[in-house]
């Protein structure tokens, strides 16, 4: 049986299914006589609630740290709010009704006010007002609250779970999280995430799932339940390989990028918008060699403001905290178009009018994007990247146009840092001149694929050209080494940003050559890693 | 005359909030705790509704979000105080 979802982590669990049943508190309404004596006994419940709260503080503090343990204070903290209590006591005073009831009333109430709200956030919140309430009534019960109790580890399925049920659960007995109902910002996402296992929501099992056996497929959103022989095969080399990855990520974090004769390279990564900062953390990778700032421009129906272009800029950095990121300016123009450039139809657009050649046609909108990198080059380090670059007036022209935007930050008083410049090499006629560009710049960056195109006079769009197209060709390589020399005498240092830099067979080669720098994409880090670490240079 | 004496009165502190995710549960409960230590009356108020911002389900119950406005309101002893706390709070924390 297959069952679609929503992911909320990714990841693939195989195991026996156990479906978590909540300890349902039957609440009766009774008449009391003593209202003082039933608020008493109130006040007393929700005195060791508290006290449960904080010992499942201190257990989540340590499982999940303080950002996930904080939930269980605000929980202590409602059952303390004079709203909730007030509006418990006055129901015992002036119905005359039992706790229990007045607990599961007033639970209700506040419940129901999170469940109206518009934001999807806050009507999670319900949850927390109802589990609180919960608590306080298995208390008034004499009951405990239930747990997991198989042996085994299992892929849990439940309608949903409070904070209080999953840190009581022993997490080294869960494969997987599938619940019924939540959301991606409910309790149950941000533990799996925390804790590295697939999860889905929105899944309608059956309830008498219980103790089949099942597979979690949490790239594609899929509860498969009883699967048969060759999707269980299937799924179970996808999880060796995945384990693969994940022994290959424990072994090689942390470690040097260095060859066994001991020379070091930086290892940074190409990213294409903000939400790749997090692969490029968990992938341990140096830095951001090819931040490619197109997907602003891409993304958007009109030009990108400053403010915008600014706060990506702002995040990615300080996501990055103080490691190197290479914004690229704009690169549009030939395969990438945006429609509110409104550029004309080209016979030839690979070698038309795109990347700088607009940027210095269009400096009002280079203008934009060089104040907003500017701007976020005050929170961390920036080095900046241009595209496409084929003489040496180029780059004079980008420095004349950065001189004009730091003076104007200066005299609005805006702070900034000093960025390291660099140039993408990625014609042969940068290539040619790279001792000319080297006195010019800080740093360079070959783009292989444009390279190798532009060398071998080959569209790499063109798929009749397959056969002949070959990124290992000697011209090509022997470019890479002129740049390299070049760069080195003019005091650049030299890196690799094309999907060539990620290419293994090469990277022993490359160290040879005496590239400083390969950026690759965030997926590739470890295992080019490991390619640096079994190479020899001597 | 009669409108600057009020203002003399109740100490009070127009914020918009950045947080993208609004006032969420770890800055109410944050919040909440520090407007808790000080004697005077505090306020928190969205769209003309105010709340005892030293309860943490109404200060919730606001549902405020990203780019909206508030208003602190604090009076009795200690005001001044509370709303320099408080207004620092709400510049680092949202």
């Amino acid at each position: 049986m297959l069952l679609e979802g929503k992911s909320v982590f990714g990841g693939i669990a195989i195991g026996r299914l156990s479906v978590y049943h909540k300890k349902e508190n039957q609440v009766k309404r009774s008449k009391i006589s003593d209202p003082a004596a039933e608020t008493a006994r109130f006040t007393e419940a929700k005195e060791k609630a508290k006290e449960q709260l904080s010992a499942l503080y201190e257990k989540a503090l340590k499982e999940v740290g303080e950002t996930g343990a904080m939930i269980f204070e605000v929980h202590q903290m409602m059952l303390d709010d004079l709203d909730y209590i007030e509006s418990i006591t006055n129901m015992i005073e002036t119905q005359q009704v039992n706790a229990e009831f007045a607990v599961a009333a007033t639970g209700d109430n506040f419940s129901a006010m999170f469940a109206a709200m518009e934001d999807d956030y806050m009507r999670e919140r319900a949850a927390d007002v109802k589990d609180i309430s919960n608590r306080v009534i298995s208390i008034l019960h004499g009951e405990e609250q239930g747990g997991l109790s198989n042996g085994e580890p299992v892929i849990l399925l439940a309608e949903d779970l409070a904070p209080s049920e999953t840190v009581l659960l022993d997490k080294s007995k869960v494969l997987s999280f599938v619940t019924r109902f939540g959301s991606t910002n409910s309790h149950t996402a941000i533990l799996a995430r925390t804790m590295n296992i697939p999860a889905l929501i929105g899944v309608d099992f059956p309830n008498d799932a219980d103790m089949a056996f099942g597979i979690v497929d949490g790239y594609a959103g899929k509860l498969i339940i009883n699967p048969d022989e060759t999707v269980l095969a299937e799924y179970r080399v996808r999880q060796e390989e995945e384990e693969n990855k994940k022994r290959l990520l424990q072994e090689l974090k942390g470690k040097e990028n260095i060859t066994l004769d001991g020379k070091k390279i930086n290892l940074y990564a190409n990213i294409g918008g903000v939400a790749d900062v997090a692969n490029v953390l968990a992938n341990d990778a140096g830095g951001i060699g090819l931040f490619r700032s197109e997907f602003l421009y891409l993304e958007s129906e009109d030009y990108p403001t400053e403010e915008a272009q600014f706060t990506a800029y702002k995040t990615v950095v300080e996501n990055m905290a103080g490691k190197k990121v290479i914004i690229r300016t704009l690169d549009i123009g030939a395969d990438k178009q945006v429609s509110y450039f409104n550029m004309e139809k080209e016979e030839n657009p690979a070698m038309g009018y795109r990347a700088i050649r607009i940027c210095l046609d269009r400096t009002d909108i280079f203008k934009t994007q060089l104040r907003a990198i500017y701007r976020a080059s005050y929170y961390g380090t920036i080095s900046i990247m241009f595209p496409m670059i084929i003489s040496t007036s180029e780059v004079k022209k980008i420095k004349e146009l950065i001189a004009e935007v730091k003076a104007e930050l200066d005299s609005e008083g805006i702070p900034y840092k000093n960025c390291e410049i660099g140039i993408m090499i990625e014609t042969p006629a940068a290539v040619m001149i790279s001792d000319l560009l080297a006195e010019e710049v800080d740093f360079f960056s070959i783009g292989t694929n444009d390279l190798t195109q532009y060398t071998l006079a080959l569209d790499r769009q063109n798929p009749k050209l397959d056969g002949i197209y070959d990124a290992h060709h000697e011209a090509v390589l022997r470019m890479l080494q002129m740049v390299v020399d070049n760069g080195h005498k003019g005091g650049c240092w030299v890196g690799i940003c094309g999907e060539l830099g990620a290419d293994i067979s090469l990277t022993e080669t490359f160290l040879k050559m005496g590239f400083d720098e390969l950026s690759v994409s965030p997926s590739m880090i470890l295992k080019v890693r490991e390619a640096i670490r079994n190479s020899r240079v001597s | 005359m009669e409108a600057a004496e009020r203002e003399e009165k109740m100490k009070e502190f127009k914020y918009v909030v950045k947080d993208a995710q609004g006032i969420h549960a770890r800055p109410a409960g944050m919040f909440v705790k520090e407007a808790a230590a000080f004697p005077c009356s505090i306020t928190i108020e969205k769209d003309n509704k105010a709340v005892d911002a030293k309860r943490i389900l109404g200060v919730m119950g606001l549902g405020v979000k990203c780019g909206q406005e508030i208003v602190l309101r604090a009076d009795g002893e200690k005001e001044e105080e509370a709303i320099a706390k408080l207004s620092a709070f709400l510049e680092e924390n949202l």
